[in-house]
């Protein structure tokens, strides 16, 4: 079923690991870490909604979002068949998880990113 | 094959980390929705949301995803010459010189980031 959408998928994967590769670690670094741990001033709750609530930032986060999701999806199939040698009948469920999952996720998102005022 | 196939050799083992980076990627894309979901319920979810981050848990979660991401950006960019071919005229652009732009791009676009961020 998922074999005619795989450039597609392909295609997801890719985007979703360049855009990974490019903005995760300054993301992680700064909100997970150095905000945190107060190594730099975090930009308060209403500076920060306004930015947010900025087209051009609503689409960049739905990008960083969208094509991740769908990276991890890809990957964590392929790495799961891999990992417990999944035999061909099973691998279906697996693939229908992963990027339900990562549907789901994305749904979720752009409701989020739509509504939020 | 025993499920420990993996661990038998290097080659192996860096095989399936750079492919389990994705847990993190997937991870914090959902953690990212989580903080726009706080920030759009109002001040005190998000106030709780960076409470939280605060956390040493989150705090080792975030340190481990770090090394992961940064990981995964180096195999990535490694990558990229292998599938991304560029020709001028009749030469091939080397793969140094294409995977070196990423590296640039990579730091521009985080400085960027970093700026809005900061400035803010």
């Amino acid at each position: 079923m998922t074999r005619g959408l795989t450039p597609f998928l392909w295609f997801l994967f890719g985007a979703g690991g360049m855009v990974s590769a490019l903005l995760f670690p300054v993301h992680i670094f700064l909100i997970g870490l150095a905000f945190p741990l107060g190594w730099f001033d975090a930009p308060d709750y209403e500076s920060l909604r306004s930015l947010v609530i900025h087209p051009i930032t609503r689409l960049y986060l739905f990008v960083f979002i969208f094509f991740p999701l769908f990276h991890w999806a890809h990957r964590f199939r392929y790495t799961i068949y891999d990992l417990l040698q999944v035999k061909h009948g099973a691998q279906q469920p697996i693939a229908l998880l992963c990027y339900g999952t990562a549907l789901l996720g994305s749904v979720l998102a752009a409701y989020t990113l739509l509504t939020i005022a | 094959m025993p499920f420990w196939w993996w661990l038998q050799n290097r080659a192996y083992f860096n095989f399936i980390v750079r492919e389990l980076t994705c847990v993190f990627v997937g991870v914090f894309a959902v953690l990212t929705l989580f903080q726009i979901r706080a920030l759009a319920d109002g001040p005190a979810a998000y106030a709780e949301f960076v409470s939280r981050l605060k956390t040493p848990g989150f705090i080792l979660f975030n340190t481990v995803g770090l090394a992961a991401l940064l990981f995964h950006g180096v195999t990535w960019f490694k990558a990229v010459p292998t599938t991304m071919i560029i020709r001028f005229g009749e030469t091939r652009v080397p793969d140094q010189v294409i995977a070196g732009l990423h590296y640039v791009g990579w730091m521009a676009v985080s400085a960027v980031i970093a700026w809005i961020l900061l400035l803010r």
